[in-house]
């Protein structure tokens, strides 16, 4: 068979690592090959060599059976090489055909090419992006500017980016994961209808359900290296978790059932303002009991992200109430908000979470070092952060060093384990936890899962927000869609499914 | 299908909405500026100036906005493409030495080959290119060591500055300070043939001096190749997001050495403005804080060319104002009303205009 594109042998080596280890990779024209793996395993590398944003340091690329090397993602585009990067390369405030044409504008002039400051033809490549978009059943408006665009739609430019420079081949770097379920769904159908027409698709992704849904072959890459290729109808879930990651992995989490309590907090009609003093959170109202796990499902971006900072007081409340347990907490310092016995889990947590340049040991009371032990008057008593610090890393197992290495230099796995284990172990009665595993390996999103259970179940209220459905699905009690700054419904998790909380991410409300 | 329509039917509106905010409110806030100076103008010089004077003042106005124009457009095509420039005080001053030296000597070499008359055109115009050639320098340093050496682009500049003001002040104090004989003296009035007699128009427009009309055609220059041709769409695109651009195979790189070296030479032009199209002297700080004003204006005009003469109209309003007052009631210490562009100055930076927005990677050094 014919293959659209081939990799043999490449080895890529970063200072410390061995991003790709001798890495074989096949793609036959017009599959659609999922490329799965966990964060770190590789696929993103060995893509970006294939598009040459990198140079392997080992090892042969063939398109059509020809041996190339390419020096730059130009000599990739100049070979029918597509990608969509996982953060979309466009510049949101220019218009979609000037993100299309960037780079590519001028064709040319009775064969020589135009220069540089000769009149963009913009109505010309407006009517190409049209066909193109038509003829792939893309739906992309030209004119449109990219920053009002939808998160979907830019996907779309993206796609239509790399059809506009006659790509064959076409990269998708985790596509779906700024999408709800639906707009995902509507991606595969795009997907197949490329396919169709010819064009060869890699799908990298680490969600095993979306695989079985539009994958013709199936590569598992781990830990830099490729560790098999199968085909949708010989393998299960489970398997290819396995492969994944290298163990059996329990891909359910274990929970006893709720017995929701009092309520610990309390939100009424809540409203804040995100940085362009647009309504972020548009009137949202819930409580969260004493032994309970309230998801907040959606896409990023509606509003879960100011609603988390207003609640640990780190913005600006307009209006509405925000009481924990019977203290008013609307507009109090995040101090005493932690004071009052709230755990935060920050969404970002390089930015709001740790101090990167400061030691395990420090990061490790930052909420907690000017009390006693750790403090007495004005002194920090560093022999007790040094004994917490030791107790900490044992029973979390953060892999570290010493107590004195920088947090920055940990891996997201363990620097996240840094703020799990400072934020539960202290006596909280409440936990806001915002996408706490993000770019986490399978391991560790184990690890976080069963201690977040577990604070429930010692009778703690948990907020958890996460964009990633299955996430929220497997450890809410309840289930709170958030669309556009508002709670659209609040659902009971046990009978909730996964296409009802599609549609409420979308904004579709059910007739009831 | 229908939700995407009227997803495109918002845009169109809101792009339309921009539109109207940058070019009605700018347009309409100056026009109301100008009456509003007028105005004022009358009321502390008792009712005065009328006609003639009106006329005499907007001319003005044009002749002294000249220099910071120039210094916005600078400020414009560096920062559309990324890399802030602070230090165009520096390449101005620079310039003004530079072309004072040039005008000077060259004249006294040429006079007695060619004739007065003769070697006063070469010399001036040579010293319009050499000193533009000399900031040209100056952005050549500051270009290199924050594109490629990624140094903080707000320190470079600031060095530049201080480079500029110690360079020209000792090459002043050893050459240009005394016993110098006579020059050229600077460009004389061009009269643009038939435009020059439009009554009111004609005397504000069309009977400048050179610097002034290249300033003019700079501003549409740069506002087409900004917006109508290939280089200033990735110029625009490298200024916002430069990753992008790299990944679409664009030379990051390239992109910002042409654009501030670009630059540079508009900034050259600002400073050649002072002591060839100005004043026939050169004082060491003689640009006195112009190049920063012109940054202002660019902030004003949002980064866009048009924009930023308005905001250098604004500003060289101000100052003729100030000229016309001290004219007529010269019990007013000069001090004061000279206060009014740098007051107007900060009004604008604190935002009064609207919130303006810098291009997203402004400032900010790619790594590759």
């Amino acid at each position: 068979m014919e293959l659209a594109l081939q990799a043999k042998g490449i080895t890529k080596r970063f200072p410390g690592v061995l991003a790709n280890d001798h890495v074989n990779f096949g793609l036959v024209q017009g599959e659609i090959h999922a490329l799965l793996g966990e964060n770190g395993a590789g696929k993103s590398t060995l893509m970006n060599i294939l598009y040459g944003l990198y140079q392997p340091d080992e090892g042969q690329i063939f398109v059509d059976g020809v041996e190339l090397q390419f020096a730059s993602p130009h000599d990739a585009i100049k070979h029918g090489i597509g990608m969509v990067h996982q953060h979309f390369m466009l510049v949101p405030p220019l218009t979609v055909t000037e993100n299309i044409i960037l780079g590519q504008e001028s064709t040319s002039i009775n064969g020589r090419p135009a220069s540089q400051l000769s009149i963009l033809q913009r109505r010309k490549a407006a009517q190409r992006i049209r066909d193109l978009s038509h003829q792939y059943k893309l739906d992309v408006d030209p004119e449109a500017y990219v920053r009002d665009l939808p998160v979907g739609a830019q996907q779309r430019v993206e796609i239509v980016k790399a059809l506009y420079r006659s790509a064959d081949l076409l990269i998708l770097d985790e596509p779906t994961a700024v999408l709800t379920p639906q707009e995902a769904d509507d991606l595969f159908i795009i997907m197949r209808g490329l396919a169709k027409q010819g064009k060869s698709i890699v799908f990298i992704t680490h969600k095993l359900r979306e695989v079985f849904a539009v994958a013709d072959t199936i590569s598992v890459m781990r830990a830099g290296k490729m560790v098999g290729t199968v085909s949708p109808a010989e393998a299960t879930s489970e398997s290819l978790a396995a492969l994944m990651v290298g163990r059996e992995v329990i891909l359910q989490v274990d929970k006893t059932a709720a017995h929701p309590g009092q309520p610990i907090l309390t939100v009424t009609s809540l409203h804040v303002r995100d940085d362009r003093q647009h309504m972020a959170v548009n009137d949202v109202s819930f409580d969260v009991r004493s032994g309970e796990i309230l998801g907040i499902a959606g896409v990023q971006g509606n509003g879960q992200s100011e609603l988390t900072e207003a609640l640990t007081g780190l913005r600006h409340v307009h209006s509405g109430k925000v009481a924990i347990l019977d203290t008013d907490t609307t507009h109090v310092m995040p101090r005493e908000i932690i004071e009052v016995g709230v755990a935060h889990i920050p969404e970002d947590r390089q930015k709001h979470g740790l101090v990167l340049s400061f030691p395990v040991r420090d990061n490790l009371a930052l909420c907690t070092y000017y009390r006693s032990p750790f403090a007495q008057g004005i002194e920090v008593k560093y022999p007790v952060l040094e004994r917490n610090a030791e107790e900490l890393i044992n029973t979390f197992d953060i892999r570290t060093p010493s107590a004195e290495t920088p947090v920055g230099s940990l891996s997201g796995g363990n620097q996240q384990k840094v703020i799990v284990a400072r934020e539960l172990t202290r006596a909280v009665k409440l936990v806001i936890a915002n996408q706490p595993t993000r770019g986490l390996d399978v391991g560790s999103i184990e690890f976080i899962h069963k201690r977040i259970v577990q604070a429930r179940e010692r009778g703690a209220a948990v907020l958890l927000i996460s964009a990633e459905l299955d996430e929220i699905m497997s450890l809410s009690d309840r289930i709170a869609v958030m669309y556009k700054g508002s709670i659209l419904d609040i659902v009971d998790a046990r009978t909730a499914t996964r296409e009802q909380l599609g549609l409420l991410m979308a904004g579709v409300k059910a007739q009831k | 299908m229908s939700q995407s329509a009227s997803t495109a039917a918002t845009t169109r509106l809101s792009s339309v909405r921009q539109l109207k905010g940058r070019w009605w409110v700018t347009a309409l806030f100056s026009l109301f500026l100008a009456v509003a100076a007028w105005m004022l103008l009358n009321l502390i010089i008792g009712g005065q100036c009328q006609g003639e004077c009106v006329v005499g003042t907007l001319a003005q106005t044009l002749r002294v906005a000249t220099p910071i124009a120039f210094a916005a457009f600078c400020g414009v095509l560096c920062e559309r493409s990324g890399v802030v420039d602070i230090g165009i005080e520096g390449k101005m001053l620079m310039a003004a030495m530079v072309a004072y030296a040039v005008n000077l000597f060259a004249f006294q070499a040429l006079k007695g080959s060619m004739g007065e008359q003769a070697a006063g055109d070469l010399s001036r115009w040579l010293a319009v290119i050499l000193g533009a050639l000399s900031a040209v320098i100056l952005a050549a340093l500051h270009a290199v060591v924050s594109i490629e050496f990624k140094t903080n682009q707000i320190i470079t500049g600031t060095v530049v500055n201080i480079l500029a003001l110690g360079l020209t002040g000792f090459l002043y104090r050893q050459f240009l300070a005394e016993n110098l004989p006579a020059g050229p003296g600077t460009f004389p009035i061009f009269n643009v043939p038939v435009l020059s007699q439009i009554p009111v128009i004609g005397p504000i427009f069309f009977q400048q001096k050179p610097l002034t009309y290249m300033m003019l055609i700079s501003a549409l220059l740069i506002h087409y190749v900004l917006f109508y041709t290939p280089w200033g769409l990735r110029t625009r695109a490298v200024g916002e997001h430069p990753r992008a651009a790299d990944t679409l195979g664009i030379g990051v790189y390239r992109i910002r050495y042409v654009n501030v070296l670009a630059g540079g030479l508009i900034a050259g032009l600002a400073g050649v403005w002072f002591t060839i199209e100005g004043v026939d002297v050169f004082n060491p700080m003689m640009t006195n804080g112009l190049g920063f004003i012109g940054l202002a204006a660019m902030i004003f005009g949002k980064w866009n060319p048009f924009g930023a003469l308005i905001g250098a109209l604004i500003f060289g309003l101000g100052t003729s104002v100030t000229s016309t007052v001290s004219i007529f009631r010269p019990d007013i210490p000069s001090q004061i009303p000279q206060m009014l562009p740098y007051l107007l100055t900060i009004i604008v930076l604190t935002g009064v205009v609207g919130r303006a927005v810098p291009p997203a990677a402004d400032g900010e050094p790619y790594v590759k």
